[in-house]
């Protein structure tokens, strides 16, 4: 039985890990490095990079920072931020990472997601969705971390996703995000409901009890977790344990 | 251990997480598509991704299936990971009959996606299971899972399962739902596993190390 997936989420720009509240007004909270290092030994599931500048100027710094981080993480690495091509993933690939997350460029040109599944396997074709709530119920899709409004609906727009090929979709509350205040739960059953493939809720986790939420409610496949974890408010292991007592199945270390 | 391990590279998927396991341990990698490499190498890891057709036509296309056969007949050895297994049983039934490699009898089946009590999982089938050492099965001791503990969990991400016609191939399952997953096969020097040791953290290493040094 697969549990759920517990993702330290990781958000870059340049070479250092930052945190900001609803994907903006960014901080440095240090190397990404001794991060994702620490996170691999305490048992992380897998890891999330997220370039946060790069679909802004088009560029990609992560590249040396995924490669640094494959020599010695061996947990799948999901790398996201200013991907645009099929080269650009096998780029991404070749430096370390194994699922391709994408966003702005997806929208942009929507068949960007068939091409990478099916250069790459749909298990590879991650797409990111940055959902901005606009009425009890609905949600829409937001690129470039939050900043451009897309029209599109975020469930129609996973729906859409997966019939392209998607294999799983990171689903980020941008209203949440960086808040602690919780999950958006509503939005994550909302896509979990219509998703054949896994859903990672991200955005707004401060509790165990918002994890226990949007696990039970939410019925999420996987969970990113970035502010606890990088501040050190909750520890690693005190998620994992605080999730299995409260009867969620999560790997055991 | 093995000074060299050469990566069967046809074009599927990401071979080079494979490839850096394997240099974490000091061991030099060979990625080749050529026949006459892959009969030679003393050492073969064959991965993939994706679908099953399309991992038979990429080494078809290269003409390695005859090679493939001979090099785990000469009794080197020979593992595949995730379709990488899958295509050394005999054929799957994905999208229509295929024929696989044929080195380990069985076939290839869809994951059901099910518990026991009807309710629907998702599939692909993503994430951490345990490693179960069936009741007729292969032992592991000397084998690439020597050492581990009964249970240690691993990273799978995949869609079909392998169905060994003979259970004494079977080295590890685990169960999706109700679903029997054969997560690791052995016949003689040939080693399959469904999860990705790559990418399955300090038991995943432990693995390739095995491998690395299995007769």
């Amino acid at each position: 039985m697969a549990g759920v997936r517990l993702i330290p989420r990781l958000d870059i720009k340049g070479p250092n890990l930052i945190k900001g509240i609803h994907l903006e007004g960014l901080r440095v909270v240090g190397d990404p490095q001794v991060f994702a290092r620490r996170y691999y030994e305490q048992g992380a599931d897998e890891l999330i990079y997220m370039d946060t500048v790069a679909s802004l100027y088009g560029r990609n710094s992560l590249r040396d920072i995924v490669s640094r981080t494959a020599q010695d993480v061996f947990i799948p690495l999901t790398v996201g931020g200013g991907v645009r091509s099929v080269d650009d993933v096998r780029e991404l690939l070749r430096a370390g990472a194994d699922k391709i997350a994408i966003n702005t460029a997806a929208v942009a040109r929507p068949e960007l997601i068939g091409e990478v599944s099916r250069a790459f396997g749909s298990q590879c074709m991650v797409l990111s969705i940055e959902a901005k709530r606009i009425a009890p119920g609905r949600w829409e899709v937001f690129t470039d971390n939050g900043r451009e409004r897309t029209g599109l609906d975020v469930v129609a727009w996973a729906q859409r996703g997966v019939e392209l090929g998607a294999g799983e979709i990171l689903l980020t509350s941008v209203d949440q995000e960086g808040t602690r205040k919780g999950f958006d739960v509503d939005l994550v059953s909302a896509v979990v409901e219509v998703c054949p493939v896994p859903v990672i809720a991200s955005g707004g986790m401060g509790s165990l009890d918002h994890l226990i939420d949007v696990c039970g409610r939410g019925k999420a496949d996987a969970v990113a977790i970035a502010d606890v974890l990088h501040y050190d408010r909750i520890g690693f292991s005190t998620i994992r344990a605080g999730a299995a007592g409260a009867g969620i199945s999560v790997r055991t270390i | 251990m093995s000074e060299r391990v050469t990566i069967v590279d046809y074009g599927l998927g990401n071979i080079f997480s494979v490839a850096r396991a394997v240099e974490h341990f000091g061991v030099d990698v060979l990625l080749s598509d050529d026949p006459c490499v892959l009969g030679e190498a003393s050492r073969l890891i064959l991965p993939g991704v994706g679908a099953f057709a399309i991992g038979m036509q990429g080494l078809r296309e290269r003409a390695l299936i005859e090679p493939l056969r001979k090099f785990a007949a000469s009794g080197r050895p020979l593992l595949g990971i995730c379709l990488g297994m899958q295509m050394l049983l005999s054929g799957s039934e994905e999208f229509g009959d295929h024929e696989g490699l044929g080195i380990i009898p069985g076939l290839v089946a869809p994951v059901s996606g099910q518990t026991a009590t009807g309710a629907i999982l998702k599939v692909p089938h993503v994430g951490w299971s345990p490693l179960h050492n069936p009741l007729f099965g292969n032992s592991w001791d000397g084998s690439i899972l020597a050492g581990l503990p009964e249970a240690c969990e691993a990273y799978f991400v995949h869609s079909y399962t392998a169905v060994p016609a003979d259970d004494a191939h079977r080295l590890a399952d685990t169960w999706y739902g109700n679903c029997r997953i054969s997560a690791a096969v052995r016949k003689n020097n040939v080693y399959g596993c469904q999860f990705h040791p790559e990418k399955s953290g300090p038991a995943g290493l432990k693995i390739i190390e095995n491998f690395l040094s299995v007769v």
